[in-house]
C-alpha cells in the first residue's frame, strides 16, 4: 500500500489543475466537491498508508519512492523522490486531515464569494497542501526548496485572495518578499552544501557531515547559519516574523492552514530534518533556542494588546513556533515535532472558531465590538474554549499540556538545555495563558454588541468539533515520566529525531513532577489574571491605557515592538527612494553625454560649411598648401 | 633665342598662378571668377611647356594642348551653368547660390 | 544540409512574403508562417533523430561537442585565398539555440499577425532575415561568416525598430544600432587579429573555429584579442554599464521585435561568450573572470532596481531582461559545468518567460494603447485569462520553483558559488529584487483597483494557443529539465575541460569532491582517507561507466556490422565456390 504515497500529493495538484483550468464553468458545488474531494482521497489515503507503516513497517521506517530523474549535471543529480519515514508520515497526517477539515468549513465560508471566485479559492487552497505534501515528503533539499517556494506562493495568493482590496496586496507582497530574504539565505545554504558534497539527498548529508565537516568549524557554522535563515523566514521568528500579523488579511481558512497549521511550521521541520548540521554547529542551536525564546516572549505581548481577534491568534502562532524553536534550540527534536502537532490542531480549531465567529457576526473582526457569543453560538463557545484552553496548557486534559510541558521538562534538564530558556519559556507561558483568556472573555462574554446574522451551519461545526477532540486527547500519546511514561510519540520518531539526553532516573521523575506542577500553577495562574483584568475589572486596563507610559506601552506592543518601523525606515524606504532617483538611469547620461559631444562637433565642424563657392575654393588652396608643406618639409 | 632657366619659367607660371587664384577668391561676379579659372589653367599649361623644354620633350606641348581642349570644353558647360544660375538668381553673384550651408 | 536549408528557407520565404504583399495583404503573413513552421518541424525532427539514438538510457553518453564531434556539419569553400568557408555547425547547444529561435519565431509571426497594418510584406521579410541571421550566428564555425550573421541580425532588426515601433522608434532604433554595430566592429578586429597571429605563427590564413583554437599568444595580446569580443558579446548581453541600448530598443520596438530581441539577440550574446570567447582564449578568460563575475553580479542588481522603479510596463520587462543576463554572465565566467548548464538553462528560460511577458505587454498594448501601469489596475476582472498567463510567467520571472528559470538560476548559483562564494552570496540578493519586481507586475496591473475603467476582451484563441505553449514549454523546462541538460552537457563538457586544462591548479575540474575553501580547521586522517575513499570510488564508478558505454558502442557497432558482412560474405563465397550461373 505505501507504493500510493505519490498520490498523496498528486491528487491535490490534479485538484488545482481541474479547478484552474475549468472553475469557471463549474458549480459551485462541483467546485467544493473537487476541493474538498480532493484532501478527502488524499487523507484517506494517507490514513490508509499510516496504517500499513505502522502495522508492518518497512526496512529501517523508511520508504522511497523516487518518480523522475529531475537535474543531472556535473555529478549533482537530484530526483523527484519521495520519502516517507515517521517524521514525515506525522507531518502528512496532519497536514491531509487538518487540511481536509478546514477545506470542509471554507465550503460554507467562502460561499457569499461567486462562483469563479469559489473555485479559485479551492484551487489555490489544493495546489499550496500540494506543495507542502511535497516539502515534507521530499528526499532531497532541492525539491524541498520547491515545495517551500510554493507553499510561500500559495500564501501569497490566498492573502491576496480578495485582490480589489490594495491593502491585502500589499500585505500578500509583505509576505512572500519577507519570506524571499529568508529563502535567499536558505539558497545559500544549499549552495555550500552542493559544494561540499555535490548532492542534495538529506539522507546522504545527514550521513557525510559529522564526517566531514569537524564540530564547529566555520563551513557547518555558516550552512547551519543559512538554514536558520530560512526557518526563520518561513516561520515567521525573529527578525522576519513582520509578515504574519499583517497576512490575516487573508480569509479565515487560510490563515488556520497556512498561517497556523502547517506553512509556518515548514522551517521547524527543515531544523528538525536537518538536526545532524545543527548538532555540528553548538553556537548555532543556541542561537535556534535564544530566538525561540524571544520572540515567544516579545509575540506574546503583543497578543495582549491586540484587538483583532484574527491578530491576537497570529501573534499566539508566532509565540508558539517560539517555543518550537526553544525546543530545537535544545536538541528537543521529538518534543518541537510534537508540539508542532498538538499547535495545528488547537490553533486550527482556534482560528476556525473565530472565524465562526466572524461569520456570524457578519464580518466583525474586533473582540471590542463582540461579546456574548457564548450564548449565541454555545458549540463554538465550547471548542473554542477546549482549543484556548490547550493554548494555555492547563494541566492534564489538554494536549497543550503534555506538548508544551515536555519542552519545557527538556529545556530544564536536557543536554543542551538551559534555565534561561526554561524560564524565558515560563514567563511566556504566563503571558500565554493572559492573553488567551483575554480572548475568550473578550469574545464570548459580557454584552452582545454585534447581533447574530449568520449561523454556521454543520459543514463549519463539525470540524470545529473533531478538532477540539483532538486537542483535547492528542496530548495522550506522549505521557510523562510522572504519568506512567509512555512516550508513543517519541518512540515513533526515535530513529529520525534521536530525543536528547536528559537526567535519567527517579531524581529525574521528582524534577520532572516540580517542573509540571510549576507550570500548572503558571498556567492557571494566567487564565485568572486575564479573568481579572478582562471580565473583572475591566477598568484597570483601560486606566493604566491612559496613562502616558501605558500609552506608549500599549502601542509599541501593539504595533509588534516597532519591527515594521524599522524595516521601512532602513529598507523599504532607501530601496524606494534610490529605484526612483535612478528611474532613468544615471548611466544613460555617459551616452547622452557621448551624443551630445558629437551634436557639439557637428555644430562647430557645420561652420566651414558656408555654401559659398569661394569659400571652398579657399579651402581648397589653403589644404593644398599645407599638403605641398608637409610632403616637401616633413 | 637664350634659354632661360627652368626655375624663371616655373616662377613665372607660379606668379600667374597665384594671380589666377586671388582673381579667382576676390571676385564676385562668378565671370570674373572663371576667367581667373582660365588664367590659372594657362598658368598650369605654361608650367608644363616649361617642363618638356627643360627635359627636351615633347610631353610639355602635348600636356598644353590637351589643357586647351579641356579648358574649352570646361569654359562651355561653365557658360550654360552661369545662365542657368542668372535665371534662377537675377544675379551673376557667386555668393548668391549659398543655400547647400550648414 | 539541414543548418543549410534552415537559413535559406526563411530567406526564401522572407522575399516571398514580401512580393506576395503587392497582390494581397494576408499572403505574406501566411507565407512568413508557413515558412517558419517548415524550418521549426525540420529542426524539431531533428532533435528527436539526435535524442532519441543519443540519450542516455544507462548512464552519460558523451553525445557530440566542439574539437570535432557535431551532429551536423557542412563546408564549403567561399573565398578560399583568404581562408573564408561557409562553414556551418551544430552540436548540443546550437541545436537547443535553434529550436529556441525557431520556437519564438512561430510565436512571434501568431502575434504580429493583426498588430502590423503598414507594409506587411516587409515586416515579414525583415522578420525572417532575422531569423535566418540568428540561426546563422549560432550555427556558423567560420569566425569571418560569423560576422557576416552578426551584421545580418542587426540590420533587419533596425528596419524593425525604425519602422514599426512606437513614438520614440528613430532614437531608439539608432541606439541599438550604434551600440551593437559598435561592439561588433570591434570583435571584428578581434577576429582580423586573431586571423593574422594565427597565421603568422602556423602559416595557415584561417577563419576557421576548429583551427584557431589552440592558437598560442602571448598573455596580454590574448587580452587584447578577447577583450574585442567579450566587448561585442557584453553589449549584446547586455551587461550594465553597456545595457542602456535595451530598454529603449525593447519598448519602442512593435511586440515582435521585442521578443525576438529579448528571447533571442541576447542569447547571441551568450552563446558568443561560451562559444568563442573560453575555447579561443582560455587563460585571458580565467585571468578576466573575476572582474565579468562581479560585472554579472552588478548587473543583477542593477536591473532588477530599475526593473523596481519604472511605471512603462514594457520598459519594467526590458530591464529584467537585464536582470537575467546578469546570471548569466556570473555563470558563464563561473568555468564550470554546473554553472554552464545552469546559463544554456537561462538562456531557454528567460527566452521563453521575457519572451511571454512581452506578448502579454504588447497585447495589452494593442487593447487599451497605453503602457503606463499608473493607469492600469484591477483588469484580473476584465481579461482573467491574460492575468493569469501573467501570474505564471511573473512567477517565472521571479524564480518560481517548477518552473524553468529556478533550475537555471540555482545551477548557476551553485555553480558560481564554488568560483567566488561573495559574488554569488551578493548575485543571491537579486532573488529578493526580482520578486520585487514581478509582484509589483502583477500588483500595478491586474490587482488592485482599477484606476481606469477600460473595456477590454481577454486573449482570444490565437493568443492562448501561444500563451499555451509557452506555458507548456516552460513547465517542461522546469520539470524536466534533463531532456536539454543531456543535448548540451557534452559541448558544455569539452568547453569546461578546454578552458580548465591548461590550468596550472590541474584537476579541478575532474575531481568530483572538492576541497572546502571555506574549512579552515585541520581535517582528522580519517576524514582524509575517508574523503579519498568516496573520491576514489566516484573516479572508479564513472571509469566503470565509461568502459560500459565503450563497450556497448563497440558491441553495437560490432552488430550492426556483422549482418552486412556476413551478407557479402556470403554472396562472394557462393560467387567463389562457383557453379553459380553468371
Amino acid at each position: 500500500m505505501l507504493e500510493l504515497l505519490w498520490m498523496v500529493p498528486a491528487l491535490p495538484f490534479l485538484g488545482y489543475i481541474i479547478l484552474a483550468l475549468f472553475g469557471g464553468r463549474m458549480t459551485k458545488g462541483i467546485s467544493a466537491a473537487v476541493g474538498v474531494g480532493m484532501l478527502g482521497l488524499s487523507a484517506l489515503i494517507t490514513i490508509v498508508i499510516a496504517i500499513s507503516f505502522i502495522a508492518s513497517p518497512p526496512e529501517g521506517y523508511l520508504f522511497l519512492q523516487t518518480l523522475w530523474k529531475w537535474v543531472d549535471v556535473a555529478g549533482f543529480s537530484p530526483a523527484i523522490a519521495l520519502r516517507l519515514d515517521p517524521v514525515s508520515l506525522v507531518f502528512i497526517f496532519i497536514i491531509t486531515f487538518v487540511g481536509f477539515l478546514i477545506h470542509l468549513y471554507s465550503v460554507q465560508y467562502m460561499e457569499e464569494e461567486d462562483s469563479t471566485w469559489y473555485a479559485r479559492f479551492f484551487a489555490y487552497m489544493n495546489l499550496f497542501v500540494g506543495a507542502m505534501l511535497m516539502l515534507v515528503l521530499a528526499d532531497n533539499l532541492l525539491l524541498l526548496y520547491l515545495g517551500w517556494e510554493g507553499v510561500g506562493l500559495c500564501s501569497y495568493l490566498l492573502i491576496g485572495y480578495w485582490y480589489k482590496d490594495p491593502a491585502n496586496g500589499a500585505a500578500a507582497r509583505k509576505a512572500f518578499i519577507v519570506t524571499r530574504v529568508g529563502d535567499t539565505a536558505m539558497a545559500i545554504g544549499l549552495f555550500i552544501l552542493v559544494m561540499a558534497f555535490r548532492t542534495l539527498n538529506i539522507q546522504e548529508i545527514l550521513r557525510h557531515v559529522p564526517l566531514v565537516w569537524p564540530v564547529s568549524s566555520q563551513a557547518v557554522v555558516i550552512t547551519a547559519l543559512m538554514l536558520l535563515g530560512g526557518a526563520v523566514g518561513k516561520s515567521a521568528q525573529l527578525p522576519l516574523q513582520t509578515w504574519l500579523p499583517d497576512a490575516m488579511a487573508g480569509p479565515t481558512p487560510v490563515s488556520a492552514l497556512i498561517h497556523a497549521a502547517t506553512m509556518v511550521t515548514a522551517g521547524v521541520y527543515l531544523i528538525a530534518r536537518m538536526h545532524v548540521i545543527f548538532l555540528q554547529a553548538p553556537e548555532v542551536m543556541t542561537i535556534v533556542g535564544i530566538i525561540g525564546a524571544l520572540t515567544l516572549i516579545i509575540a506574546g505581548f503583543s497578543a495582549i494588546t491586540q484587538f483583532d481577534i484574527k491578530k491576537v491568534l497570529a501573534y499566539s502562532t508566532i509565540s508558539q513556533i517560539g517555543y518550537m524553536f526553544l525546543a530545537l534550540g535544545v536538541g528537543a527534536w521529538s518534543a518541537a515535532v510534537f508540539h508542532f502537532m498538538i499547535h495545528a490542531f488547537f490553533k486550527a480549531l482556534l482560528f476556525l472558531g473565530a472565524g465562526a465567529v466572524i461569520y456570524a457576526l457578519h464580518h466583525e473582526q474586533n473582540m471590542f465590538k463582540m461579546g456574548g457569543v457564548k450564548n449565541m453560538l454555545p458549540l463554538t463557545f465550547w471548542t473554542f474554549v477546549i482549543g484556548s484552553a490547550s493554548l494555555a496548557a492547563l494541566p492534564l486534559v489538554t494536549g497543550g499540556f503534555y506538548s508544551k510541558d515536555l519542552i519545557l521538562y527538556l529545556a530544564f534538564t536536557g543536554e543542551h538545555g538551559s534555565k534561561l530558556l526554561y524560564f524565558a519559556g515560563l514567563f511566556g507561558a504566563l503571558i500565554t495563558a493572559v492573553y488567551t483568556s483575554r480572548m475568550v472573555f473578550l469574545t464570548f462574554y459580557g454584552h452582545e454588541k454585534t447581533h447574530l446574522h449568520n449561523r454556521p451551519g454543520p459543514v463549519m461545526e463539525v470540524p470545529l468539533i473533531i478538532l477540539a477532540v483532538l486537542s483535547t486527547i492528542g496530548g495522550f500519546i506522549e505521557l510523562p515520566g510522572t504519568l506512567g511514561h509512555f512516550p508513543l510519540f517519541s518512540n515513533f520518531i526515535q530513529n529520525i529525531l534521536p530525543s536528547p539526553g536528559s537526567g535519567e532516573g527517579h531524581e529525574g521523575i521528582g524534577t520532572e513532577l516540580m517542573l509540571q506542577i510549576v507550570a500548572a500553577v503558571v498556567a492557571i495562574g494566567g487564565v485568572f489574571i486575564g479573568y481579572l483584568l478582562y471580565y473583572k475589572k475591566p477598568e484597570t486596563v483601560q486606566n493604566f491605557k491612559q496613562t502616558p507610559s501605558g500609552q506608549s506601552l500599549y502601542k509599541f506592543w501593539l504595533y509588534g515592538w516597532g519591527f515594521d518601523w524599522v524595516y521601512d525606515t532602513l529598507f523599504v524606504k532607501p530601496i524606494d527612494w534610490i529605484a526612483q532617483v535612478n528611474k532613468s538611469d544615471v548611466i544613460d547620461l555617459i551616452y547622452t553625454a557621448i551624443a551630445w559631444l558629437t551634436r557639439g562637433f557637428n555644430r562647430m565642424f557645420s561652420f566651414t560649411q558656408t555654401g559659398r563657392l569661394r569659400w571652398y575654393a579657399m579651402g581648397i588652396a589653403f589644404g593644398a598648401i599645407v599638403a605641398i608643406t608637409i610632403v616637401v618639409f616633413l | 633665342m637664350t634659354s632661360f632657366s627652368m626655375e624663371h619659367g616655373l616662377i613665372l607660371a607660379t606668379i600667374i598662378f597665384m594671380l589666377g587664384l586671388i582673381g579667382l577668391l576676390s571676385r564676385k561676379n562668378i565671370v570674373f571668377i572663371l576667367m581667373s579659372v582660365e588664367i590659372m589653367l594657362n598658368a598650369a599649361g605654361l608650367a608644363f611647356v616649361v617642363a618638356g623644354s627643360r627635359w627636351s620633350q615633347p610631353d610639355g606641348q602635348v600636356m598644353f594642348i590637351f589643357i586647351l581642349a579641356m579648358a574649352a570644353a570646361e569654359v562651355s558647360i561653365a557658360l550654360a551653368l552661369i545662365i542657368l544660375l542668372h535665371r534662377k538668381f537675377k544675379t551673376l553673384d557667386a555668393d548668391a547660390a549659398h543655400n547647400m550651408r550648414g | 544540409m539541414i543548418l543549410f536549408w534552415l537559413i535559406v528557407i526563411l530567406m526564401a520565404g522572407s522575399f516571398l512574403a514580401w512580393l506576395s504583399s503587392r497582390w494581397s495583404s494576408v499572403a505574406p503573413k501566411w507565407i512568413a508562417l508557413v515558412a517558419v513552421l517548415i524550418d521549426f518541424l525540420a529542426a524539431a525532427s531533428f532533435w528527436i533523430k539526435i535524442a532519441s539514438f543519443n540519450y542516455p538510457a544507462a548512464g552519460n553518453t558523451l553525445i557530440a561537442g566542439n574539437k570535432g564531434l557535431w551532429f551536423t556539419e557542412l563546408n564549403w569553400m567561399w573565398i578560399p585565398s583568404f581562408g573564408i568557408s561557409f562553414h556551418l555547425a551544430s552540436d548540443g547547444l546550437s541545436l537547443l539555440l535553434v529550436m529556441l529561435t525557431l520556437f519564438i519565431g512561430v510565436l512571434s509571426v501568431l502575434i504580429s499577425w493583426n498588430e502590423i497594418q503598414y507594409k506587411v510584406g516587409f515586416f515579414y521579410f525583415n522578420l525572417l532575415w532575422i531569423l535566418a541571421g540568428i540561426i546563422g550566428v549560432f550555427t556558423a564555425i567560420d569566425l569571418f561568416l560569423f560576422y557576416f550573421f552578426w551584421e545580418v541580425m542587426l540590420i533587419p532588426m533596425y528596419f524593425l525598430i525604425g519602422i514599426w515601433g512606437s513614438k520614440n522608434r528613430i532614437y531608439a532604433s539608432f541606439k541599438f544600432f550604434i551600440f551593437t554595430q559598435s561592439s561588433g566592429l570591434l570583435m571584428f578586429l578581434s577576429i582580423l587579429g586573431l586571423f593574422f597571429l594565427h597565421g603568422k605563427a602556423t602559416g595557415v590564413y584561417t577563419f576557421d573555429y576548429m583551427q584557431l583554437i589552440g592558437t598560442k599568444m602571448a598573455p596580454n595580446v590574448a587580452m587584447w584579442l578577447m577583450a574585442g569580443f567579450v566587448i561585442a558579446f557584453i553589449v549584446k548581453l547586455p551587461a550594465v554599464p553597456f545595457h542602456n541600448w535595451l530598454p529603449d530598443a525593447h519598448t519602442e520596438a512593435p511586440t515582435a521585435g521585442s521578443v525576438i530581441l529579448a528571447a533571442l539577440m541576447l542569447k547571441t550574446g551568450a552563446y558568443g561568450l561560451i562559444r568563442f570567447v573560453l575555447p579561443l582564449f582560455p587563460d585571458a578568460a580565467r585571468t578576466f573572470a573575476p572582474a565579468a563575475m562581479i560585472l554579472g553580479a552588478i548587473g543583477i542588481i542593477y536591473g532588477a532596481v530599475l526593473a523596481f522603479a519604472q511605471t512603462d510596463f514594457k520598459r519594467l520587462v526590458a530591464y529584467t531582461s537585464v536582470n537575467h543576463m546578469g546570471f548569466v554572465l556570473l555563470g558563464v565566467f563561473a568555468l564550470n559545468e554546473m554553472a554552464l548548464q545552469g546559463v544554456v538553462m537561462q538562456m531557454l528560460c528567460h527566452g521563453i518567460s521575457t519572451g511571454a511577458l512581452f506578448i502579454i505587454v504588447g497585447a495589452l498594448y494593442g487593447r487599451i494603447h497605453t503602457r503606463d501601469i499608473e493607469q492600469m489596475g484591477g483588469l484580473w476582472d476584465k481579461v482573467p485569462r491574460m492575468g493569469s498567463m501573467a501570474m505564471v510567467f511573473a512567477l517565472a520571472s521571479l524564480g518560481l520553483p517548477g518552473l524553468g528559470n529556478f533550475i537555471a538560476e540555482f545551477l548557476v548559483l551553485a555553480g558560481a558559488y564554488q568560483a567566488s562564494n561573495w559574488t554569488t552570496a551578493i548575485s543571491t540578493i537579486g532573488l529578493v529584487l526580482s520578486t520585487m519586481y514581478s509582484l509589483r507586475i502583477m500588483a500595478k496591473v491586474f490587482l488592485g483597483k482599477p484606476r481606469k475603467t477600460w473595456t477590454l476582451e481577454d486573449l482570444n484563441l490565437r493568443e492562448m494557443i501561444v500563451m499555451g505553449s509557452l506555458t507548456i514549454v516552460i513547465l517542461w523546462l522546469g520539470l524536466f529539465p534533463n531532456h536539454v541538460l543531456y543535448v548540451s552537457r557534452a559541448s558544455i563538457q569539452s568547453v569546461v575541460n578546454t578552458v580548465n586544462a591548461s590550468s596550472t591548479a590541474a584537476g579541478q575540474a575532474n575531481t568530483l569532491l572538492q576541497d572546502l575553501p571555506l574549512d579552515k580547521t585541520e581535517k582528522k586522517n580519517d576524514d582524509i582517507s575517508l574523503k579519498q575513499k568516496d573520491r576514489q570510488k566516484e573516479q572508479i564508478k564513472i571509469e566503470e561507466q565509461i568502459k560500459t558505454e565503450e563497450q556497448l558502442r563497440t558491441e553495437q557497432q560490432i552488430k550492426a556490422e556483422e549482418p552486412i558482412k556476413t551478407e557479402e560474405y556470403m554472396k562472394s563465397e557462393e560467387h567463389t565456390k562457383g557453379g553459380i550461373r553468371q
